[in-house]
């Protein structure tokens, strides 16, 4: 119990200390769109490609919408020394990095809903499996906070943290089939895709959001699901080996 | 309360902790007093788990510590060297947040974090954001953050440096109420007066080994009947100590800085004969003070360093403030 009053503290100081300020609101809805608008300028289609850009705008904001904010809830408290003060407080190490965490998973799943709406506001969408696209959705939002996490750890300044995560971030949109499918990308670069998690992400968000889908649902949520896992259990490793050294 | 035994750590090959053992009662009130780089941090970070250690134990309470760095969390608090709460909360929501860490409830961690508030004097100052708090101001809710959940045990690191004389007076009687009230607190400070103002015990911590620890009454007996005197001269004093020396054997010279001369003996020293001779060598005596022996004086003696010189060594790191 004292252990849930903890988590819940971090979570919701986190929240609102950082997630919930307008720039972070504006950035979860300004960057989809974005996206979307740039996607339409480029290929010259109109509304009825929406349904296939769908996926790839709701993985990119999951993606950008988490990895971001752990360069400043973990690697800026770390180098402002405030983390110490979770670090000294009574509870588990696992615990304390998934407070640390549910804000930008929460956030993540915030973030792939606006362009969801806006696409269901526009019409020209149909055919969502609601289950398995919040699935899709969640796991996406773990997988990608928990990349942001092992970033975060990985580093001591906010720069490197946001730097690396750019290393992986703009690399990914490209390899990841979002925009362009996987098998349209040159036969060297296809295996490096299927060891990224955006690829299963967006596979799996493409089959849950009525577009066609190549993985099976299952592996691709078995795979997104150990991802998560490898890379918690990894920045887990990192903050014991890093910051109680 | 707190028992360490053969604590040991280093960084990148340099032996910052060699191996200490130290036993803190429970209600007592320890100091660990030495210079820049002695250890005294690193020690703390390894009591209360922010480090790990190379060899030894740490018992808290009867906790193995060493084995589960976090059994014995809930029962101390820490206020580090760096006022580190978050800038963008409130004092208030400062206080309670920390509290939660500790799984307190809502009405119990509101209730008890305006009550230290109006404690340490910053009930006014309840509603205003933490970044905009004077170093003063910052040092007491960072205490008032360490003691929120009514720990046994409070690890205090440096809790005067950086602040300004009138918030150290008040931070050294916040230590002393706390310790009244039954706290074990373990200090670490350089301010070698600080020490001997608030300390039932101090440990002496030079390059990472305690090499002295006893209460205060031991440490001064034996310069309890030492008379020391202190010469300012205008003018540097080099070479000037051998022949003092020759001229006064009963009388033990040292040069503390350029233009200061400490003059100790067991009888008491005769002022007059003592400036005559260094005025006939050429220095001009500007200031002649007695000094009643202190733990500077046995600081000293024991480790060969001085206050100024550690003094001096903090504030070019960063430290300023004073303990005055």
């Amino acid at each position: 119990m004292k252990a849930l009053t903890a988590m819940c503290s971090i979570m919701a100081k986190d929240m609102r200390t950082y997630y919930l300020k307008p720039p972070n609101i504006s950035w979860g809805i300004i960057f989809p769109l974005a996206w979307t608008g740039m996607f339409f300028v480029k290929t010259g289609t109109g509304l009825e490609s929406l349904q296939g850009v769908l996926p790839g705008v709701v993985a990119v904001a999951v993606l950008f919408g988490t990895t971001s904010m752990l360069a400043v809830t973990v690697t800026f408290e770390k180098k402002g020394r405030s983390f110490e003060r979770l670090l000294l407080a009574p509870i588990s190490l696992e615990l304390l990095m998934l407070a640390k965490t549910l804000g930008a998973i929460i956030f993540g799943i915030a973030n792939a809903l606006v362009p969801v709406a806006i696409a269901l506001g526009i019409g020209g969408i149909e055919g969502i499996a609601w289950g398995p696209a919040l699935g899709a959705v969640t796991l996406t939002s773990i997988a990608s906070t928990f990349l942001g996490l092992f970033i975060a750890v990985s580093v001591s300044e906010v720069f490197e943290a946001q730097t690396f995560s750019n290393f992986f971030r703009f690399p990914m949109i490209f390899l990841c089939g979002l925009f362009f499918p996987v098998s349209q990308l040159p036969l060297v670069l296809q295996p490096l895709s299927y060891v990224l998690p955006l690829t299963y992400a967006a596979d799996l968000l493409r089959y849950s959001l009525g577009s066609e889908n190549v993985l099976a649902p299952g592996l691709s949520f078995a795979m997104l699901g150990m991802f998560g896992a490898l890379l918690f259990v990894g920045s887990l490793h990192c903050v014991r080996r890093r910051w109680i050294a | 309360m707190i028992e360490v035994r053969g604590l040991t750590k280093s960084f990148d090959g340099v032996r910052a902790v060699a191996g200490i053992d130290l036993t803190v009662d429970r209600g007592e009130l320890m100091g660990l007093l030495g210079p820049n780089g002695a250890g005294k941090t690193t020690t703390l970070n390894m009591l209360t788990g922010l480090a790990r250690p190379e060899a030894g134990t740490i018992r808290v309470a009867g906790i193995d510590c060493t084995r589960d760095p976090k059994a014995a969390q809930h029962l101390f608090g820490v206020v580090p060297d760096d006022s580190n709460l978050y800038p963008e909360l409130t004092g208030l929501d400062n206080l309670t947040f920390c509290a939660s860490l500790y799984g307190m409830g809502r009405a119990e961690r509101t209730e008890r974090a305006r009550l230290l508030l109006e404690e340490f004097g910053l009930g006014d100052a309840a509603h205003r954001k933490f970044g905009g708090y004077s170093r003063g101001m910052k040092r007491r809710l960072t205490i008032a953050a360490g003691i929120i959940h009514r720990p046994a045990v409070l690890f205090l690191d440096e809790p005067t440096t950086g602040i300004d004389v009138a918030s150290a007076r008040q931070v050294r009687q916040l230590v002393r109420d706390l310790h009244r009230g039954g706290t074990t607190i373990l200090l670490t400070t350089h301010y070698i007066e600080e020490a001997e103002r608030l300390c039932d015990r101090v440990a002496f911590m030079v390059e990472g080994r305690i090499v002295t620890v006893d209460t205060l009454e031991n440490l001064l007996s034996p310069v309890s009947d030492t008379h020391v005197l202190v010469l300012v001269t205008a003018d540097p004093t080099t070479g000037l100590t051998p022949e003092l020396e020759r001229l006064f054997p009963h009388l033990r010279f040292e040069v503390v800085g350029a233009r200061e001369i400490r003059v100790e003996s067991r009888q008491p020293i005769a002022v007059g004969p003592l400036i005559r001779e260094i005025e006939e060598r050429g220095a001009t005596v500007m200031e002649a003070r007695r000094e009643r022996p202190s733990l500077e004086s046995v600081f000293a003696r024991i480790t060969g360093i001085h206050a100024d010189q550690m003094k001096r060594e903090k504030e070019r790191k960063g430290g300023g403030g004073g303990a005055s």
